[in-house]
């Protein structure tokens, strides 16, 4: 199924009157790992929402590849504070396998196996609110790349982990990218940007002021918002 | 005070010589009591998880009403059962009145809005955790409802216990549809409010000494069997 390219048109999220994000007119081709980077209340989380489909939109398009409910069947979605199902480690993993009418036994060896990879096969039968931080965001990670999506959304993966977890999530992130899965993420690790970014969107009050390739904007933004927040400027 | 230690010394006797009677008056308090909460709880706590998952016009009015309806006296609930179930009601054919079915009915009614209300604020707070994810995973409706219900079982466990409490020591409206007819509809409340009227006090009191500690040993076999306080459980 061919998801890209992700054409949004003046896509525009409103509450309350107030303008969240857009409108956003942005093209996502089907390869590599884009970051959404900006200030804190810029409007990512909602930008990557909006681009999942789980934020209703108040105007404009967003327009997959191929129809919507197909393309909804192959995402992912990342939380910046997991969220953890009252369920064991296992049974966490192997939900959306669940939804999608796999058997029990089928979905619990599938979510095994990605538990191990992900470095949490030990404690499979564990309560999964029993978990640490950072083995709750691998935990995440499992449960979204289970099915194998497409496209995976990451809203800040890492921003309460420490260096060694992150370093870990990065190396999952980097394995699940290199199998083909494309990563639209949000962070506000300029050194994680650099690391993994092969286009980067500066969003900026709920619109996006630059969106290029992450060599490019690293090595000479074109706004004067995106260099001063590169600086480590404020930047409102 | 007199009445009281005799009340607590009948109801030893009553239970150490396992008194016919008892027996049978606790097992059918129990029977009527537990079907009437098993039937309760397969209406409610889907009613309670649709109305947590699903947003609709008048939802708000609803659950307003529905916790108005916890408050619904039973004698009512027992009257307007009665109405129906009589003879000259829609449901008289059935002969269902002055019956355990009817006692049923009445507890059913009495008891789905107290636990559709209490299971609905648990829910609710597990919707807000999980709405997210479950939208994005694409799951259904169903889906939706069956994740809280499955998640929420502990929390639900006491929107239960809750509904069995209230069942338990309900006299009003079983009173009206069954009649407390000896070897028939008498249960417990209805046998304690028969034993007032008598003004045999002692046995009053021991009967209801046997409820309290049925109503107690009830509750602590569901905790234990759902492991409610278990660490790392829900």
């Amino acid at each position: 199924m061919q998801l890209f390219p992700l054409k949004a048109t003046g896509a525009q999220v409103r509450r309350r009157g107030k303008v969240l994000v857009g409108p956003v007119d942005l093209t996502l081709g089907g390869q590599g790992t884009s970051i959404i980077i900006g200030p804190n209340g810029a409007g990512k989380t909602t930008l990557l929402k909006m681009l999942h489909g789980i934020v209703r939109m108040n105007g404009g398009r967003l327009d997959w590849a191929c129809p919507l409910e197909e393309a909804q069947k192959h995402q992912a979605f990342v939380f910046q504070t997991p969220v953890m199902m009252r369920r064991s480690v296992i049974d966490n993993i192997a939900y959306p396998l669940r939804l999608t009418g796999s058997s029990r036994r089928q979905a619990r060896s599938r979510a095994a196996d990605w538990a191990s990879r992900v470095g949490l096969g030990e404690i499979l039968e564990r309560q999964a609110t029993m978990l640490s931080g950072g083995e709750r965001q691998k935990l995440a990670l499992a449960r979204a790349l289970v099915r194998d999506p497409q496209v995976l959304f990451l809203d800040e993966p890492c921003a309460a982990l420490d260096g060694r977890a992150t370093r870990e999530i990065e190396e999952i992130l980097a394995q699940a990218a290199g199998s083909g899965t494309r990563l639209i993420m949000s962070t506000h690790n300029m050194g994680q940007a650099r690391r993994l970014a092969d286009e980067v969107i500066f969003v900026l009050q709920g619109r996006i002021h630059e969106f290029r390739p992450a060599a490019e904007f690293f090595a000479g933004p074109e706004t004067a918002q995106a260099r001063a927040f590169l600086n480590g400027d404020i930047v409102e | 005070m007199n009445d009281l230690w005799a009340g607590l010394s009948q109801a030893f006797w009553l239970l150490v010589t396992l008194d016919a009677d008892l027996v049978e008056i606790t097992l059918r308090s129990l029977r009527v009591t537990l079907t009437a909460l098993v039937v309760a709880c397969a209406i409610a706590l889907p009613l309670a998880a649709f109305l947590a998952v699903r947003r609709f016009r008048m939802r708000r009015a609803t659950i307003a009403v529905l916790n108005a309806l916890m408050g619904l006296p039973p004698v009512v609930v027992g009257l307007v059962v009665y109405v129906f179930l009589s003879r000259a009601g829609p449901f008289g054919v059935f002969g269902l009145l002055f019956t355990p079915t009817a006692m049923i009915i009445a507890q059913v009614i009495i008891v789905v809005p107290l636990v559709a209300s209490v299971a609905h604020q648990s829910l609710r707070e597990l919707w807000s955790d999980y709405h997210d994810l479950l939208i994005s995973m694409n799951a259904t409706q169903f889906q939706r409802i069956q994740a809280l219900l499955w998640d929420g079982r502990r929390a639900l466990l006491t929107a239960a216990l809750a509904g069995f409490g209230r069942a338990i020591g309900e006299v009003g409206a079983i009173m009206v549809v069954g009649g407390n007819i000896d070897h028939a509809t008498r249960v417990l409340t209805t046998a304690i409010a028969l034993e007032t009227g008598k003004g045999e006090f002692a046995m009053a009191l021991g009967l209801g000494f046997v409820l309290i500690a049925l109503a107690i040993a009830v509750n602590l076999a569901i905790h234990w069997l759902g492991r409610t306080e278990s660490e790392g459980r829900w």
